[in-house]
């Protein structure tokens, strides 16, 4: 493939960019992803993000190594070339990888929005949740460290919790 | 209801109406939701695709407030019909040229629209008139909790509600608003703003036209962030900018007036005549001097037309609309033959009162 910006050198940078809501792909050689880069950088580009993060991944990962979600089949690689998920339990599966590039889109990794009403049990344990991460937050406003580490601990351990309970093939620990 | 009756009804969020209808067209709320588990349209097989499509509709047409929606599904629909959607925003562009097994459902008044099997599973769509982001919330929200009865949403207590693209996780929510800043682009004030909004990581687009350009003074502004903010934190800073807008907005119109009011008098009358003694016209063209006319109206400058006939215009005088109001397609230039009708009638028309 060619390079769709100068037309000469082989494309060997495949880019997915999403402009408001719309994603394109972009497929460049060395030189013009270069000089795209910084042009770029205004843009929420969802390529950017992965790009970056494949750089600080790739040391010592090989290729075998891309997870794959155990429901729908879809590869961590597959992701990053399309840009989207392939289903919700995506998320449980590329968790490690996951959690740094939304940090790094919404500049925080915890939901406090709203959360579904139905089942009783999941609300309250939302609720729990969404508690222990506001008392977390103000733990570290205030500077209390031994708190928010003690808050920290137990909400990982209702996350794990709730993994096991979801029966999923245990890869965390790696 | 079926969609050719569409085209004779105005769209609720055209109406004009609403808080600060004189610098807000509208309002729009967006939830991405989806079904625990089930694969999204991209990486579904035909035949998931299809049953799940299936499960959608039935859940969304069972809810109370889509209880006498039109279903419609998108690979039965012909080109112009589809246009004739995204034109009125009641589908997005990926949905009309994304293939496989999509729907939408459309509520009375085009007030609420439920993109199925778009990049995500539901896209609950709440538009208002005006600047009335709350109001847009408020019925999406409890859309959303009529939904939450009937599917199985896929959400981790963690990261909110679970989104084929990352963009949107936590929670899932866009909120946009559709403002006209005619003075702002005048007075070159337009990008600083838009210098400021990127800084508090609020995205803009031109309504009308490609990418960042924006036909007609119209811009859409949106929040990026989704994860890490409550809806209503949300809504509160889009709308706290907004109105900071809004005020730029009235103060540019009020020094233009002060300091140079032949030439803005010169602008508008010269667009309103323009438009109603045209033969031929393309929609650029059109978008630009109804810009002009429409902030005549704003000003109280055009006191004969009504607010309501101004935005019908931009979406009536749309390709898919001339063609659907015609009955049959027209080429390009048969199109700028009947805009030109189209708009001359309308005007003289009002003009008349
Ligand atoms: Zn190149
Ligand atoms: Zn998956």
């Amino acid at each position: 493939m060619v390079c769709e910006n100068c037309g000469k050198k082989q494309a060997t940078v495949h880019l997915t960019e999403i402009i408001n809501g719309k994603m394109s792909e972009l497929h460049l050689c060395d030189t013009c992803a270069q000089e795209k880069g910084a042009s770029m950088k205004q843009h929420f580009s969802l390529a950017d993000l992965l790009a970056g993060l494949t750089d600080v991944g790739m040391a010592g990962a090989t290729s075998q190594e891309t997870p794959v979600c155990p429901n729908c089949g879809l590869s961590y690689a597959d992701f990053k070339k399309v840009g989207r998920l392939g289903c919700s339990e995506c998320y449980e599966a590329f968790r490690e990888s996951l959690a740094p590039l939304l940090k790094r889109i919404h500049g925080s990794t915890r939901h406090v929005g709203r959360m579904p009403e139905r089942s009783g049990k999941t609300t309250e344990k939302g609720n729990q949740f969404q508690d222990l991460a506001k008392r977390l937050e103000h733990a570290i406003a205030t500077e209390e460290y031994e708190e928010a580490a003690r808050l920290r601990d137990e909400m990982r351990k209702m996350e794990t919790a709730e993994r096991r309970v979801k029966d999923r093939p245990k890869k965390e620990e790696a | 209801m079926k969609l050719d009756d569409l085209v004779h009804e105005v769209s609720e969020w055209l109406k004009g109406s609403g808080p600060d209808p004189d610098i807000v067209i509208s309002s729009r709320v967006r939830l991405a939701r989806n079904i625990q588990s089930s694969p999204f349209v991209h990486w579904a097989n035909r035949r998931k695709g299809k049953s799940i499509l299936s499960k959608l509709e039935e859940a969304v047409g069972a809810i109370p407030h889509m209880k006498s929606a039109l279903f419609l599904r998108i690979d039965e629909l012909t080109e112009t019909d589809k246009q004739f959607l995204l034109e009125r925003h009641l589908i997005s562009h990926e949905h009309a040229q994304g293939g496989g097994f999509r729907g939408v459902a459309i509520s009375d008044r085009e007030v609420i629209s439920i993109m199925l099997n778009e990049e995500d599973h539901l896209r609950i769509q709440v538009l208002q008139s005006g600047f009335n982001l709350s109001e847009a919330w408020r019925l999406a929200s409890s859309v959303d909790r009529e939904l939450e009865q009937r599917l199985e949403l896929a959400y981790s207590p963690s990261w909110g509600y679970l989104t084929a693209c990352p963009t949107n996780t936590g929670t899932g929510l866009r909120a946009s608003v559709m403002v006209h800043l005619p003075c702002l682009m005048m007075t070159k004030q337009i990008g600083k703003v838009l210098q400021a909004l990127n800084k508090l990581s609020l995205a803009a687009r031109g309504l009308f036209g490609e990418g960042t350009e924006a036909a007609g003074n119209f811009f859409q502004f949106s929040n990026q962030v989704t994860l890490g903010q409550s809806e209503e934190d949300i809504i509160d800073n889009l709308e706290r900018v907004i109105r900071q807008i809004i005020d730029h907005e009235k103060e540019a119109r009020k020094v233009l007036l002060g300091q140079n009011k032949e030439k803005l008098f010169d602008q508008i009358w010269r667009s309103y005549g323009t438009l109603r003694n045209s033969y031929i016209i393309n929609s650029q063209e059109t978008i630009n001097l109804m810009s002009l006319v429409r902030l005549g109206v704003d000003m109280g400058i055009v006191s004969n037309i009504d607010r309501k006939v101004v935005n019908e215009l931009f979406i009536l005088t749309q390709p898919a609309h001339l063609q659907k109001l015609e009955g049959k397609d027209l080429t390009p230039q048969e199109r700028d033959v009947k805009r030109a009708e189209l708009i001359r009638g309308k005007l003289n028309h009002e003009g008349r009162k």
